[in-house]
């Protein structure tokens, strides 16, 4: 009875995590989606997009738009908290990097490397909390 | 033959000094004019920024786990 129980709330909340990830990437732009998806675009351990290949014209200005309005819900959010612009942006590369990003998709390791996110642990900056 | 300092420069007739003297005073004034030449200062045509706050402080950086979580939830379309 009691597996049965936790069998429902494991599925339940297994659900809901699909759901909120469903959610999460409908919010964006195809284009940003399709740049995310092929791998030409991915995430620096600072918190902003980066270009894993040399950028078209489009691309690049989608991501230098998308690295300002990060900039701007950092910097919101940063003075709320007592904190500065690059730990904010730095605490939520961390958290983009662990726990955001699906498999597939490319983010830069604290040496510079771009590496395809996987089942694996992903090589954080060393200053993100563990 | 090991001498002294004293022994070179405190001679009887003082030869060392009075060259060194005649040398320092014909050099001033062509060395002035070369460091007129050399230092010049400008003042900046943009203000001078020093940012202090790139440094990363650890102890934040545990502090802003909800925050972060709420800014990739309430910005869908930049994350």
């Amino acid at each position: 009875m009691r597996d049965s129980v936790e069998m429902i709330i494991a599925a339940l909340l297994l659900g809901v995590t699909a759901t909120s990830a469903m959610a999460f990437q409908s919010g964006r732009d195809p284009a940003y989606q399709s740049a995310r998806e092929s791998g030409q675009v991915g995430e620096k351990s600072d918190g902003y997009l980066g270009f894993v290949v040399p950028p078209s014209s489009s691309v690049r200005a989608l991501v230098e738009d998308i690295n300002i309005k990060r900039k701007a819900v950092y910097s919101k959010e940063a003075l709320a908290n007592g904190a500065t612009v690059e730990e904010m942006a730095l605490r939520t590369g961390c958290r983009l990097i662990a726990e955001r990003m699906v498999a597939g998709e490319k983010y830069q390791t604290p040496s510079g490397q771009w590496k395809t996110r996987d089942g694996s642990a992903p090589e954080l900056d060393p200053r993100c909390p563990r | 033959m090991v001498q002294k300092p004293d022994q070179l420069t405190n001679r009887t007739d003082n030869a060392i000094r009075s060259n060194m003297r005649k040398r320092i005073f014909l050099c001033t004034p062509l060395m002035a004019s070369v460091l007129t030449g050399c230092v010049q200062v400008t003042a900046p045509d943009k203000p001078i920024v020093i940012n202090l706050n790139i440094a990363i402080r650890q102890e934040i950086l545990y502090k802003l786990s909800a925050a972060s979580e709420k800014v990739i939830e309430n910005n869908p379309g930049v994350f």
